[in-house]
């Protein structure tokens, strides 16, 4: 049977009137990602603004007053000064400190000898980065420090290797503007496939898809009329998103809007086809949100690198993550938003994301017709 | 009346438990996701691949790429021919650092003059560059000590490295630090999907109004409604539990008693907020995207991925209103830090007035049904 444009729009009008009708439609398509963006480019942040360390000094000396001065001076840290390491190790078990950077007895004895740092820094390794940031800091601090004590005492220290480090495409490393995109990605996820999943659920278990499918229409004509005005939704919720990174969180976009257009649309088919492929295979609802969440939502929220990093999981994760289309949808919006057009790397992950929104389909029709019979 | 409630205690457990897949949901699938996720919450950096454009014949870029190398962080080298390969590794993430050594560098160093490494880092992921530029900072302070030794030049050799020791986890295991906190978002997950469903359930099939009409009191629907909720939510995180402690080999440093007592109050808010959600939604799907719309900032903002302290000031306020920030708390104290009970109670009374006016929205709402 040809696929009938008739049959399309007349399925597509009466999903746009349910949604328009139904007010967690719009909630769905407009508040919600509009809250999360807000709430996570504020929120989710590796950017620290201060950290609460505690400085035990064991023996006063011009010295240790010189390097107090410098730590309280960065503006890393709030510091909390103390006599003893005991009086500060309580603070660190109820996790009001997140360091303590003790400077011993003899600092003043050992400061410009060879050997180690007469300073120990104590990390909290429950919250491994944060331990991890702490200690570079500090490390940096005390590196600064003592170039700046031996230039004072006329010994120009010049190490043989000098580091020049230059940040591409992101030069003030600020964590917000990979993270804003990466939420994008997350968030659309999460409206494709939990709104999709829930929708067509909602028919399967009220007994409507049956009475649809015994209507004349084909299997791909009620997939595309059920899914057009879902997509049409989608795309604007992408619009506002996008507007939000742009304008209220000043994350630069370097590339192209007709090819950000062109992917999303692409991710967008992609996240309701895993949304269609949910609510076919659950029996009510509640399933459907759970499954949906399980499956879409944690993927994409644990194996993109929004936040975690894939390269150091074990490799039966890694080839998880493969499989996760947020995973190559965060990778394109950041490099739109950062780099620019990179033909290379968007071609290959849109390809790659049109393949997994393209098994999802055929999936759900051969799973549609299987119910039936 | 006890009788009304245990019988509605029971009817609500039997109808969690009696459908299998809600069953495997709720009981078997979050054990199963902590075992997964244990390994995926990691920050760590390592297994990257790197590039490295080496424009110099010298013994020393030879030597110092060797250690680059020799690194366990770098997983993959790629050699690069030319600077204009650069733009391309970076731009594909082919290689997320690349160390160019200019065609000088060894000569520089013989001559006792400066010679500078440059590295360029993608930007894409700041938080990856920064530490990465740490361990090249180090391998480069390394080697500079050494040649500065060679030398003998130098009559004062500052100390490069400073002294950490990392407590309460001491080798940065990653496991460690991530099930505390994916436990508790786990355990809140579980509590939110009963109770937030529960009533929803009930109204959009009807049933609720006969709940109504029966004879229990609003505030007996409402332990009706919550207990079970409790139990079940209970007995997933016990299997967490000794899922966490015996296959993850997570250390327990606290009370077993008081990791419990402390999440009997988190549930009860947990599953106060999720019987609110319900208490607004007219049907399951609204109940569901309600849910969904409070649950994941609430984990996400918890400090679960990253850290509270990191957020303005405003935001920070709001996370003292969110249980599951006071339950990450608790939970990192007890299982690996020997937390004194004094810190515990200072994360428990904001989650029982949290607790308490959930829950009493909840018997209001009951009420209002009622009329």
């Amino acid at each position: 049977m040809r696929p009938n444009s008739r049959r399309i729009f007349g399925l597509a009008r009466k999903e746009t009137w349910q949604i328009v009708r139904d007010p967690s439609s719009i909630i769905i398509a407009a508040f919600l990602p509009l809250t999360l963006l807000f709430l996570f480019g504020y929120g989710v942040t590796f950017d620290p603004r201060h950290y609460d360390i505690g400085l035990v000094v064991e023996q006063p000396t011009p010295e240790t007053g010189s390097f107090t001065a410098s730590l309280i001076n960065s503006s890393y840290f709030q510091v909390e000064t103390a006599r003893h390491l005991q009086d500060l190790e309580d603070k660190m078990v109820a996790g009001e400190l997140k360091g303590i950077v003790v400077l011993r007895a003899d600092f003043s004895r050992q400061a410009f000898r060879g050997d180690t740092a007469p300073l120990q820094i104590l990390v909290d390794g429950t919250d491994a980065n944060t331990a991890e940031l702490i200690r570079s800091y500090v490390q940096a601090l005390w590196a600064s420090w003592l170039r700046q004590e031996l230039l004072s005492n006329g010994v120009d220290f010049r190490p043989p290797i000098v580091l020049e480090p230059r940040l591409w495409f992101n030069p003030e490393a600020s964590s917000k503007n990979y993270l804003v995109p990466g939420s994008v990605a997350i968030i659309m996820t999460m409206i494709g496939a939990l709104l999709t999943a829930l929708v067509v659920a909602r028919e399967w278990e009220r007994g409507t898809m049956e009475a649809l499918l015994t209507t004349p229409i084909g299997r791909w004509e009620l997939l595309l009329g059920k899914l057009a005005p879902y997509f049409v939704l989608g795309m604007i919720s992408m619009v506002l998103s996008v507007a939000t990174a742009i304008w209220l969180f000043e994350v630069p976009f370097r590339g192209s809007f007709l090819l950000l257009a062109m992917i999303s649309a692409v991710f967008m088919w992609a996240s309701l086809g895993l949304g269609l492929f949910i609510s076919t295979i659950s029996p009510n609802q509640l399933i459907a949100a759970q499954i949906s969440i399980l499956s879409a939502f944690l993927p994409a929220f644990y194996f993109s690198n929004f936040v975690f990093e894939i390269d150091s999981m074990p490799v039966a994760l890694q080839w998880v993550s493969y499989i996760v289309p947020a995973k190559y949808f965060v990778s394109t919006l950041q490099t739109l938003f950062l780099v620019g057009n990179v033909p290379e790397l968007i071609a290959l992950d849109t390809a790659v994301i049109g393949l997994i929104g393209l098994v999802f389909f055929g999936l759900t029709v051969r799973k549609t017709r299987m119910r039936l019979e | 009346m006890w009788g009304r409630i245990y019988a509605l205690i029971f009817k609500e457990l039997l109808a969690n438990i009696q459908d299998r897949q809600t069953r495997l949901l709720l009981l078997v699938a979050p054990p199963l996701l902590m075992l997964v996720y244990a390994f995926a919450l990691t920050q760590e950096v390592k297994n990257v691949s790197i590039a490295v454009l080496n424009q110099d014949y010298g013994v020393h870029s030879r030597e110092l790429v060797a250690r680059f190398v020799g690194s366990p962080t770098f997983l993959e080298v790629h050699y690069l021919e030319s600077p204009n390969n650069i733009v391309e590794v970076i731009e594909n993430q082919r290689a997320l650092m690349v160390i160019h050594i200019q065609s000088d560098f060894s000569s520089r160093i013989d001559a006792r003059g400066t010679a500078p490494l440059q590295l360029i880092l993608d930007g894409r992921r700041s938080n990856v560059a920064q530490i990465l530029q740490g361990y090249a900072g180090q391998i480069v302070a390394d080697y500079n000590a050494e040649l500065i030794e060679a030398s003998r030049l130098s009559i004062t050799v500052p100390p490069s490295e400073v002294v950490s020791r990392t407590l309460f986890n001491p080798n940065f295991d990653t496991i460690w630090s991530g099930v505390p906190g994916l436990f508790a978002g786990l355990v809140a997950t579980v509590g939110f999907m009963v109770s937030a469903l529960s009533v929803a359930r009930e109204r959009e099939m009807g049933t609720f109004e006969q709940l109504l009409v029966s004879p229990l009191k609003p505030f007996e629907i409402l332990i009706g409604k919550t207990v079970p909720a409790l139990l079940i939510a209970l007995t997933s995180a016990a299997a967490m539990l000794v899922l966490g402690l015996w296959v993850l080999h997570v250390p327990f440093e606290g009370s077993v008693f008081l990791l419990f007592g402390a999440m009997i109050i988190y549930l009860a808010a947990i599953i106060g907020i999720g019987l609110f959600i319900s208490s607004l939604a007219s049907t399951q799907q609204q109940a569901i995207i309600g849910l969904f719309m409070y649950m994941v900032p609430a984990v996400l903002l918890s400090g679960y991925a990253t850290p509270v302290e990191n957020m303005p000031d405003w935001l920070q306020a709001l996370t003292q209103t969110n249980p599951i920030t006071h339950f990450i708390t608790i939970c990192r104290g007890v299982f690996l830090k020997e937390a004194p009970v004094s810190v515990i109670l200072d994360h428990i009374w904001p989650m029982v007035l949290i607790a308490v006016v959930t829950l009493s929205c909840g018997a209001w709402f009951f009420r209002r049904q009622l009329q």
